[in-house]
């Protein structure tokens, strides 16, 4: 016990609410349309596969095995994979670029500001952006019709989750990384899990041992679970898919704070 | 003809007052500093001027293409990894759901319709992106427009040589992507290597605009940021990359007609698979994307000579 | 009792030995110079006295504290001039002023005034709005500054202070920096500018290599290191390194460098009046004052070290 509270001591000022002050502040100064295009971006993937596409695949198996609309089959991956998009993208590019470029974490970490209170301030923002492109995003979701049960709304939280873990995650990983063009690894190792998780099309098209390597990822886990809430249809993967994903929080969490010294004082 | 190593200087005997670690020179201890303003080894003035008058804008294009160099390591893994992924990804994935349903389109599997449109997308975005963020550094973040500027070379063969080196940094691209396509069998090779020039085509239908509006550009503000989520990708997704423009809602078909993505797609996709095109067609196509290329370059030429003249 | 006090104080990074065994102490009030070239390890040592950079071994106390340990403390007793300006680039001008404060936190009632206060203290009221992308270097240099003494801090720390800053800016920085010292503030400072540690420093430190190779006030360390006055001359570049050994006797040290020799001596006129009797007839000729940069280059070197 001892040992935590001087751990908190050295990393931690107990502040964390000023960097989420500076976030909010920073988000009030920022254009507006740049605020608006992380909402569009999965509003445009929706429209074009969901109408394009989907007019040359019809239905496709829901879960449950009830045939839903292409549409309705990746509106809930599509948030789901905002979800894990946003999160890295904060967690690692951003913090990168503030870190060794615009050297702002160097300036806030000379006061009193410990490494903790920085991380957590910075994951808050990101999982307050996720919560309103996840709300926004709902939302269309409903008005196109393609969520059929009231569970849809548990999307908004389990969107959070999702975030948590991947941000998480890329913190500690960012940690390891020195320059930018290691961090292009990060998107090219996005690319195929976006595409493979089940999200435009169901894992059952690969080879028997493609699928468990899959169903590996923390991307299928969300997309699925999103899917089940997305029309009220539960089984025990459902707790599966969610505990997988509080199990990846509590160990990023962990990961993170093993490596926040690591990544912020040098 | 003096050897230039014989007037090397001795070091300085009292260069460690202290025990230093690692020997440390004057620069002047290692070269020979009366050679400097003037060895006789340079080419005279009026050469220098007449190479560059006549080279100027390869010499710029030959600077950018080594500066790719930094991230060459990534553009080749981007261009044989993308292609791959889409071919499994369309291929066996979607293309397992299309076909099922629809059974093809246009008489070909989904995979063989779609992956000429990969091609010409993947290769307008690589456009896009040599051609925002590295224009305006050249003038605001490394000045290194400025640089070349104060040389011999004219602010056009500058522009010229940017244009140049992304094309072919473009077109090299697309004939890995190419190559990929034609061994994972989304492509029977043939005519079809013709998708290559019309993909580098589009992409500076596309990137020789946007670099003269980069060029222009006082100020970082969201400029790219907003072209990248409102243009480039509606474009990737709503210009009948993925789908014949056909299946969109009447409404939405516009994106296709005034995007340099369709245009190229719809050449790309005769030259790869026989998609029926009509000679007026083909040249309607085709004239677009040379328009555009053509504005663009005479809209960078003039930026850039704004730019840099004043 | 000393507000700083670091004892064999060590960081490596890999091989490189960055900060390499230094000892040290700081008198409240005292203010204290580091001196040395590009990657002495200047920075370094000030970044492990915030804590922010941690060190391989050693000890080291601010206030009694280790930063290591007890870090917000620490860093609360702490202004920050880093060597870059780490403005945040995403607020305004006097909101960087405002939000620092808050990570101290401290405040709005407080802040507001200070903020004002401190944008006048930097001559930038009329940029309090501006955003910091559109601040000259100078501008920023003042600002960042500005910022550090939000939670009027006891110890500062100032690493190249007045680089970027123009002249009359410079010596305004050191008026105000001199009061800070009379009202009791530590000021810990690292300079490329030898006129400007004679200016500001009480004591300083030499550092080169990682290490100290001297210690003292810049009068002390003059007198130690070098003679009262130097004598330049020229004789063309071909000339100079011939006529080192006959201009030996002439000076207490000889210093030949490729444009010039140096004459260490008590006395510069008298030297120059020996040269001459002695049948050579300088193409130029200089006799000044010794400086704290005579000192400089000769425990560190003339050759350029990045």
């Amino acid at each position: 016990m001892t040992a935590l509270n001087g751990w908190l001591a050295a990393n931690s000022s107990g502040n964390a609410g000023a960097v989420i002050e500076r976030g909010f502040k920073v988000i009030r100064n920022q254009n507006w349309l740049i605020v608006l295009s992380g909402f569009f971006e999965p509003v445009f993937y929706l429209l074009s596969m969901g109408l394009g596409l989907g007019a040359l695949i019809g239905t496709v198996p829901g879960p449950g095995g009830a045939p839903i609309s292409y549409a309705a089959f990746i509106a809930p991956a599509l948030l789901a994979t905002s979800a894990m998009n946003g999160a890295i993208y904060d967690s690692t590019w951003n913090v990168f670029f503030k870190l060794r470029f615009a050297n702002l974490y160097q300036g806030m970490l000379a006061t009193p500001l410990g490494p903790l209170d920085v991380a957590a301030g910075e994951i808050f923002m990101a999982l307050f952006r996720g919560f309103l492109y996840a709300l926004g995003f709902t939302a269309v979701i409903a008005v196109m019709g393609l969520a059929t049960s009231w569970w849809a709304l548990a999307m908004i939280p389990v969107a959070l989750l999702i975030a948590l873990g991947f941000a998480a995650f890329g913190m500690a990983i960012t940690s390891y990384f020195t320059t930018f063009q290691q961090m292009d690894w990060i998107n090219i190792a996005m690319l195929p899990m976006f595409m493979f998780s089940s999200t435009l099309f169901p894992i059952s098209v690969f080879p028997e041992a493609v699928q468990w390597f899959i169903m590996a990822l923390p991307l299928w886990h969300g997309v699925e679970l999103m899917r089940q809430l997305s029309v009220g249809h539960f089984e025990t993967s459902t707790w599966l898919h969610l505990g997988y994903f509080v199990v990846m929080s509590v160990a990023g969490v962990g990961f993170t704070t093993r490596r926040l010294r690591s990544l912020f004082l040098r | 003809m003096t050897d230039p190593r014989g007037s090397f200087l001795t070091p300085r005997q009292d260069s460690a007052l202290r025990g230093r670690k690692r020997p440390r020179q004057l620069s002047s201890d290692l070269i020979d500093t009366n050679a400097l303003a003037y060895s006789g080894r340079a080419l005279d003035a009026a050469t220098q001027a007449a190479s560059v008058r006549r080279w100027g804008w390869w010499y710029q294009a030959e600077w950018r293409l080594r500066s790719m160099k930094a991230y060459w390591s990534s553009v080749i893994g981007t261009a044989l990894l993308t292609p791959l992924l889409y071919v499994v990804a369309m291929g066996i994935g979607l293309g397992s759901l299309v076909d099922a349903n629809a059974g093809g389109i246009g008489g070909v599997p989904y995979l063989m319709f779609v992956a000429p449109g990969l091609l010409v997308s993947t290769v307008v975005m690589s456009g896009t992106a040599e051609m925002s963020y590295p224009v305006m550094a050249g003038f605001k973040w490394g000045r290194l427009y400025y640089a070349r500027a104060a040389t011999a070379a004219s602010p056009q063969q500058v522009a010229l040589g940017e244009l140049l080196a992304v094309l072919i940094r473009l077109l090299a691209e697309a004939l890995v992507f190419y190559v990929v396509l034609v061994v994972m069998g989304a492509v029977r090779p043939g005519w079809s290597l013709l998708m290559v020039p019309v993909a580098g085509l589009a992409g500076m239908a596309f990137g020789a605009p946007l670099g003269a509006y980069a060029a222009t550009i006082e100020n970082e503000g969201p400029e790219f940021a907003l072209i990248q989520r409102f243009v480039v990708m509606p474009m990737f997704l709503f210009a009948g990359t993925f789908f014949p423009l056909a299946s969109m809602p009447v409404y939405l078909q516009w994106v296709g007609w005034v995007s340099p993505m369709w245009h190229g797609t719809q050449l790309a996709r005769a030259a790869g698979f026989g998609m029926p095109l009509s000679g007026a067609e083909a040249l309607g196509h085709l004239a677009f994307l040379a328009a555009l290329t053509a504005l663009g370059v005479w809209l960078a030429l003039r930026s850039f000579v704004a730019r840099l003249g004043r | 009792m000393p507000v700083i006090e670091a004892s064999e104080l060590t960081k490596t990074y890999g091989d490189l030995r960055a900060v390499d065994a230094i000892s040290f102490a700081v008198a409240s009030g005292e203010s204290f110079g580091l001196l040395g070239p590009n990657g002495a390890g200047k920075s370094t040592t000030m970044r492990m006295i915030g804590g922010t950079t941690l060190r391989t071994s050693g000890t080291l106390l601010v206030n009694g504290l280790d930063p290591e340990v007890h870090g917000p403390e620490v860093r609360a007793n702490l202004g920050v001039v880093p060597q870059q300006d780490n403005l945040d680039t995403e607020l305004r001008a006097r909101d960087n002023l405002i939000m620092y404060g808050r990570y101290f936190g401290l405040p709005y009632s407080y802040l507001r005034p200070r903020a004002d206060e401190l944008l006048e203290f930097a001559q930038l009221t009329e940029k309090a709005d501006e955003k910091v992308d559109n601040l000259s270097g100078g501008m920023k240099r003042r600002l960042t500054i500005a910022r550090a003494l939000v939670n009027e801090p006891r110890i500062l720390l100032l690493d190249e202070p007045t680089t970027g800053l123009d002249p009359q800016a410079r010596h305004i920085l050191w008026d105000r920096l001199f009061r800070l010292k009379e009202q009791g503030v530590t000021l810990i400072v690292t300079t490329h500018f030898m006129d400007e540690a004679e200016q500001l420093c009480d004591r300083l430190i030499v550092m080169d290599n990682g290490r100290i190779v001297a210690e003292g006030s810049p009068a002390e360390l003059i007198r130690q290191y070098s003679t009262r006055e130097v004598l330049e001359v020229r004789f063309g570049s071909d000339r100079n390194a011939a006529l080192v050994e006959r201009l030996r006797g002439f000076a207490d040290r000889i210093e030949p460098l490729p444009d010039r020799v140096l004459l260490y001596t008590e006395d510069g006129e008298g030297a120059l009046e020996a040269v001459r009797r002695d049948g050579l007839e300088p193409v130029t000729s200089l006799v000044r004052r010794s400086s704290l940069e005579d000192v400089f280059l000769r425990l560190t070197g003339r050759s350029l070290v990045d």
